[in-house]
């Protein structure tokens, strides 16, 4: 019997899943095997972490097994990675396992580093301080909540790049709800720190969303580089030394790709892998492959990104496979709903090249969105959206969007 | 007293509507002296060890380096960064080295 050919999966998260579910119908599994490998049993439905603090989801909502959703076909290993040796073209995983492979995707995802602010993690941290990027801190910050009864509430962004760069203001549309609802939004400051000159990353983008922050009476603190936390004293220094007082502290810490990635020497300073912003494979050796945040390009890091990415990979691992370059069909194409409170939503669409512009949004089946406008429709996008992550994107079904971006419907 | 710089070296070249300099390859140090002296900066030592770095990771990578690449690789600590380029050292060091804009932010 002749050995299989190899191709391994670095990370069973969004784009690890989705790609597995992909090649294991793509491939010829009499001639290759496809193995992926996974630290966590759980898959966590990130997105929901935004929800969790303010008790609209539980955290049955985003916690369910890994296995669910990997292809039987797919050798699944429950192991940390011990290292990638891109050289040899071989991974080491903590379980004493070596795996050789012929073609191979990091899908290792990023993660909050709170231990890169000085004083982040002194006294308050998940006493008057949290995060909601993980799990464990949003669950905290549920809990803190149910009781609080109020003060100054900021909200900081410690450095660019983070994932999903609507989530922190999406925090505030819903604080600012929240609060109305427990009958206390006038014993509640709510205030939004960011290293960016706006609300948001694009201009048109950022001046409607810095407008929703003035109307909801959020005060914005631009070009805010959080440069260090002062629990004792409750308040944070930036860089240039602005200070801002807080009694509670929602901070989103500094992203950063896998440990793995810098153990390997294959990432950046954010230990994020260098990559081809248009192919999606390494610059440096070229049978390996990024999807989803554990890249360098300069695309958003969201899930709906990681599918735009998928179909674009799958062609060009096959094309690999079969001695042809890659194409440069990646555009950089992300479309986001952001949750703005009241049971609203807001819809942006954008990629490289093009900004979030106004407009409509038509998709076959599910009713035309605004696009960049404030509607009911955008919260029930938002709010299926859940449901689609579990029942079709992590299965790399068919969604209602084309990986290139279109611009029907849109007003330039 | 300081020596005006003189800015008229300005006038013949091209800027996106963000102000940064359209063609990477028009900048000349005295262009870079142009462009600070508009943003109220007078470059010093240290100021040159920053945009000389930013200069050559463009060169190098074809990119504008991030606040962290230019700690990590130019050895200048990142509150001297923020004091040398008050408001936003990335995009400022990249605009008065005639470079794009940081791609960090999406
Ligand atoms: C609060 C919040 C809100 C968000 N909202 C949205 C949204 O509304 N819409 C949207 O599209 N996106 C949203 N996102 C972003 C989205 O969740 C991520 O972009 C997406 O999950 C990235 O997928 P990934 O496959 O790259 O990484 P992940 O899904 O994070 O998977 C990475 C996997 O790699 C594994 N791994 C890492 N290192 C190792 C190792 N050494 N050994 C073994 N395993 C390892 C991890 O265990 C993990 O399972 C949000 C994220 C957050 C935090």
């Amino acid at each position: 019997m002749k050995t299989k050919k190899t191709l391994l999966i670095l990370g069973a998260g969004t784009g690890g899943t989705m790609i597995a579910n992909k090649m294991v119908e793509r491939l010829d599994l009499e001639e290759w095997k496809i193995i992926i490998v996974d630290r966590d049993e759980t898959h966590y439905y990130q997105p929901g972490f935004l929800f969790i603090p303010f008790d609209i989801y539980r955290p049955g909502d985003v916690i369910k097994p890994k296995r669910n959703f990997l292809p039987r076909l797919v050798e699944t290993v429950v192991s940390d990675i011990e290292v990638i040796e891109p050289d040899e073209s071989r991974v080491k995983l903590a379980n004493g396992r070596t795996i050789d492979y012929n073609e191979l995707v990091i899908a290792t995802g990023s993660t909050v580093v709170p231990e890169e602010t000085e004083g982040l993690l002194d006294g308050g941290w998940r006493k008057n301080i949290f995060d909601f990027y993980t799990f464990e801190g949003a669950s905290a910050l549920a809990r803190f909540l149910r009781t609080w009864d109020g003060g100054r509430l900021v909200v900081n962004v410690v450095e660019m790049p983070i994932k999903c760069p609507v989530a922190p203001l999406e925090f505030l549309f819903l604080a600012d709800w929240y609060f109305h609802e427990r009958g206390i939004r006038s014993k509640v400051d709510l205030v939004y720190a960011t290293p960016l000159d706006g609300a948001f990353t694009k201009p048109r983008a950022s001046s409607i969303l810095g407008d929703m922050l003035e109307q909801k009476g959020i005060h914005l603190e631009p070009t805010f580089s959080t440069g260090r936390v002062d629990s004792t004293n409750h308040k944070i220094v930036s860089w240039d030394d602005r200070e801002l007082d807080y009694d509670l502290l929602v901070t989103v810490p500094t992203n950063m790709g896998a440990e793995v990635i810098e153990r390997s020497g294959m990432g950046d300073d954010l230990r994020f892998v260098p990559a081809d912003k248009h192919t999606l494979r390494s610059d440096k050796w070229e049978n390996i492959w990024i999807i989803g945040d554990a890249g360098n390009v300069p695309a958003s890091k969201a899930g709906s990104v990681a599918h735009f990415m998928l179909d674009v990979l799958i062609e060009n691992i096959e094309r690999h496979i079969d001695g042809l370059a890659p194409l440069p069909l990646f555009d950089g194409h992300a479309n986001c709903f952001i949750e703005s409170g009241f049971e609203k939503g807001i819809l942006i669409d954008f990629n490289y090249d093009v900004e979030p512009l106004p407009g409509r949004f038509p998709l076959p089946g599910m009713g035309p969105f605004a696009l960049l406008q404030e509607s009911p429709a955008n919260h029930w996008g938002k709010m299926s959206f859940r449901w689609i992550y579990w029942n079709v994107l992590l299965k790399g079904g068919e969604m209602p969007f084309t990986s290139q971006m279109s611009m029907a419907g849109k007003w330039a | 007293m300081m020596s005006a710089v003189d800015t008229s070296i300005l006038d013949s070249l091209e800027f996106d509507d963000q102000n940064f300099l359209v063609n990477a390859t028009d900048w000349t140090p005295a262009v870079g002296e142009a462009i600070a002296a508009e943003l109220g900066i007078v470059l010093g030592e240290r100021h040159w060890v920053v945009l000389n770095f930013c200069r050559k990771e463009w060169e190098e990578h074809g990119e504008s380096p991030t606040i962290r690449r230019i700690t990590k690789g130019a050895d200048v600590g990142t509150k001297e960064l923020y004091d040398l380029f008050p408001g936003g050292p990335g995009k400022i060091a990249a605009q008065i080295a005639g470079l794009k804009k940081p791609t960090g932010c999406v």
